[in-house]
């Protein structure tokens, strides 16, 4: 009844609404979690189990004063959180995650559960990676602030660095998996072998998965990763001089990061939709716990492992992942030939 | 439906204004930056030819292009920092010691 | 055709202000939305390999490059004394108008002659059927025909790395 067309635009704003509040809902997750391993309860005050936290989170920045620095760069300084925010929502624009759906025989045709299909999709999330650089670095820059320019220098440097082994992983996949787009890696992961062990690609490439991981905390400047804006060293890096909602902006894109990380992870490596006792067509509930579970990951090694240095930080990134991840490349293109997978 | 013309015209009009930052502007990183428009300019007639021929070569010399372009920045604004260090200045006209 | 319009403009807009531009960050931001535009262009030359290998490379990595380097060297603040008395000083060459004159005037040149040659050939026309390229045509060509100069070019880069970091070394090659 519904022309795919609608349903096409009615994705796309599902898509920016759930990023949204997965955002909000990431902060109460983190905080809950965190106060859980620190043997503490978290916010409990705030509605039932403090899940209304993040709502009064939200109204506090909405009226907090917005400030600029009088010796900052107005354009640049007002540029800076745009572009980190735009690039975060823009990655998952190629995520796919659920199977082709009618929606209960609502829609016309089957509609991907997908913002746009390109053929070249990882390349895309690549791409719109290295453009996040700039958001953090023009901070930085237009702040006018030694300690942001300190930070804001770090993390791009240290951003830019993790790239290379982020992609080189992912080259990884590419090569088993035979095509960049997205939806044709996840749907080469069904099935299963032996009739219990599903055909994920972590079981086929699981340096290539843990390089992928750790690139990606550091990518999105996590813990262990996240000297750049560690409250002790540097006030609070590039982000120092922002306040009320260009602060929520950082903060959200932050954590928009996280849920794309996380959500290309399980498309790559996890199955994507695919799980067993569900039908395809309820695949999404598979994806959301298995990018569940991966954020639990990622806030577990942030309040457990301590910081590592700036430069440990290089060295490991310049020094041992990216030797790895070419070793992970060069062992899976010989076994490729090998098996004739 | 743009013809071939079209996509020339347009480089060779980026190309000029990359030629133009290089002829008048004063400082040794904006001409660096007006160096990438012009190469840009001629990817682009690459990919206008590759794609009028038929054939995935324009795709292939632009590959090449790009990784020339990516070389000869990273020498060249290494060049400028050294310079920089030497004299504290931007500006082309002040490291004109070798004239007769 | 109206996108080929709309990125063209972008394009050409950007780059005119690239080289307008006095602060050497705005130029850079500038010109990553020129690259933009031109990976745009790419697309509706069923290219999408090229345009976002042209992201990645060019708007992804050299300007931050060139990003990292101006705030390296203060470069929205460079004029120094010497500068501006030579700039101020009347007699001195980078003062006189005319020499700013003749390269525009140069590069007005440069572009009716480049058109007037361009659209004269005999190639030009639409566009054949031409299908869009897939990556693995790119890289059945890439390994096979052009395999020497991809060889060359890995040489190159590693030449360039250790190029640019022996060239902005602090100190002369004596000390550590």
């Amino acid at each position: 009844m519904i022309p795919l067309l609608i349903a096409q635009f009615g994705i796309v704003l599902f898509v920016f609404v759930m990023l949204l509040s997965s955002a909000a809902v990431m902060v109460l997750f983190e905080r809950k979690l965190a106060a859980r391993l620190q043997q503490r309860f978290g916010p409990y005050l705030v509605g039932p189990w403090g899940s209304l936290q993040p709502l009064a989170d939200v109204i506090k920045l909405m009226f907090k004063e917005e400030l600029r620095p009088a010796a900052a760069d107005a354009v640049l300084f007002t540029l800076a959180p745009i572009i980190s925010v735009t690039a975060a929502f823009t990655a998952f624009a190629v995520v796919p995650f659920g199977a082709e759906t009618t929606l209960f025989g609502l829609i016309d045709e089957p509609l991907r559960l997908q913002v746009a299909d390109v053929n070249v999709a990882i390349l895309v999330i690549f791409a719109v990676a290295s453009m996040s650089v700039y958001g953090i670095v023009l901070a930085g820059w237009s702040s006018n602030n030694k300690y942001s320019l300190l930070g804001g220098l770090r993390a791009s440097a240290q951003m830019i660095s993790y790239e290379l082994s982020y992609g080189l992983s992912l080259a990884a996949v590419l090569l088993v998996a035979n095509s960049l787009s997205l939806s044709d890696i996840v749907n080469g992961q069904s099935g299963t072998w032996l009739g219990f062990i599903p055909r994920w690609y972590v079981f086929l490439q699981p340096i290539g998965f843990l390089v992928y991981m750790t690139a990606g905390i550091a990518e999105t400047n996590r813990a262990p990763f996240d000297f750049p804006e560690a409250e002790q060293e540097l006030v609070a890096g590039y982000h120092t001089e922002y306040s009320s909602m260009s602060f929520a902006m950082f903060f959200m894109a932050e954590y928009i990061n996280m849920v794309t990380v996380s959500a290309v992870a399980t498309d790559l490596f996890l199955g994507g939709w695919h799980g067993p006792f569900l039908p395809e067509s309820l695949g999404w509930i598979w994806f959301l716990v298995k990018v569940g579970a991966i954020l639990f990951f990622y806030v577990w090694t942030r309040w457990t492992l301590p910081r590592y240095r700036y430069d440990q930080l290089m060295a490991f990134g310049w020094k041992v992942l990216l030797p790895v991840s070419v070793l992970n490349l060069i062992a899976t293109a010989a076994m490729v030939l090998y098996f004739g997978l | 439906m743009p013809s071939l013309n079209d996509y020339l015209v347009l480089s060779a009009i980026l190309f000029s204004i990359g030629s133009a930052g290089v002829f008048l502007r004063r400082n040794l990183i904006t001409i660096l930056l007006s160096i990438e428009i012009m190469l840009n300019a001629v990817n682009l007639t690459f990919v206008a030819f590759g794609r009028s021929f038929g054939t995935v070569d324009g795709q292939i010399i632009v590959f090449f292009v790009m990784t020339v372009a990516a070389a000869e920045a990273a020498v060249g604004l290494a060049i400028v920092i050294a310079l920089f260090r030497h004299r504290e200045s931007l500006d082309p006209d002040s490291f004109m010691t070798l004239r007769w | 055709m109206t996108l080929f319009y709309v990125f063209g403009a972008v394009a050409v807009t950007a780059s005119l202000l690239v080289i307008a531009q006095r602060n050497p960050i705005h130029s850079v931001l500038l010109l990553i939305a020129s690259f933009g535009a031109l990976s745009g262009l790419y697309v509706t030359l069923d290219a999408p390999f090229v345009a976002v290998i042209q992201i990645i490379v060019y708007a992804g990595a050299i300007m931050v490059l060139f990003l990292f380097v101006v705030m390296l060297l203060n470069a929205s603040q460079e004029t120094t004394e010497e500068d501006l008395e030579r700039r101020g000083a009347p007699g001195s060459p980078a003062a006189t108008p005319g020499l700013k004159v003749f390269g525009a005037l140069l590069a007005l040149a440069l572009v009716v002659e480049l058109v007037w040659a361009l659209t004269r050939a005999s190639v030009g026309g639409d566009f054949g059927e031409g299908s869009v390229s897939s990556v693995a045509a790119i890289g059945r060509t890439l390994f096979t025909d052009y395999a020497f100069p991809f060889e060359v070019t890995s040489v190159l880069i590693l030449v360039a790395m250790v190029g640019a970091v022996v060239l902005a070394r602090r100190g002369t090659p004596g000390d550590a």
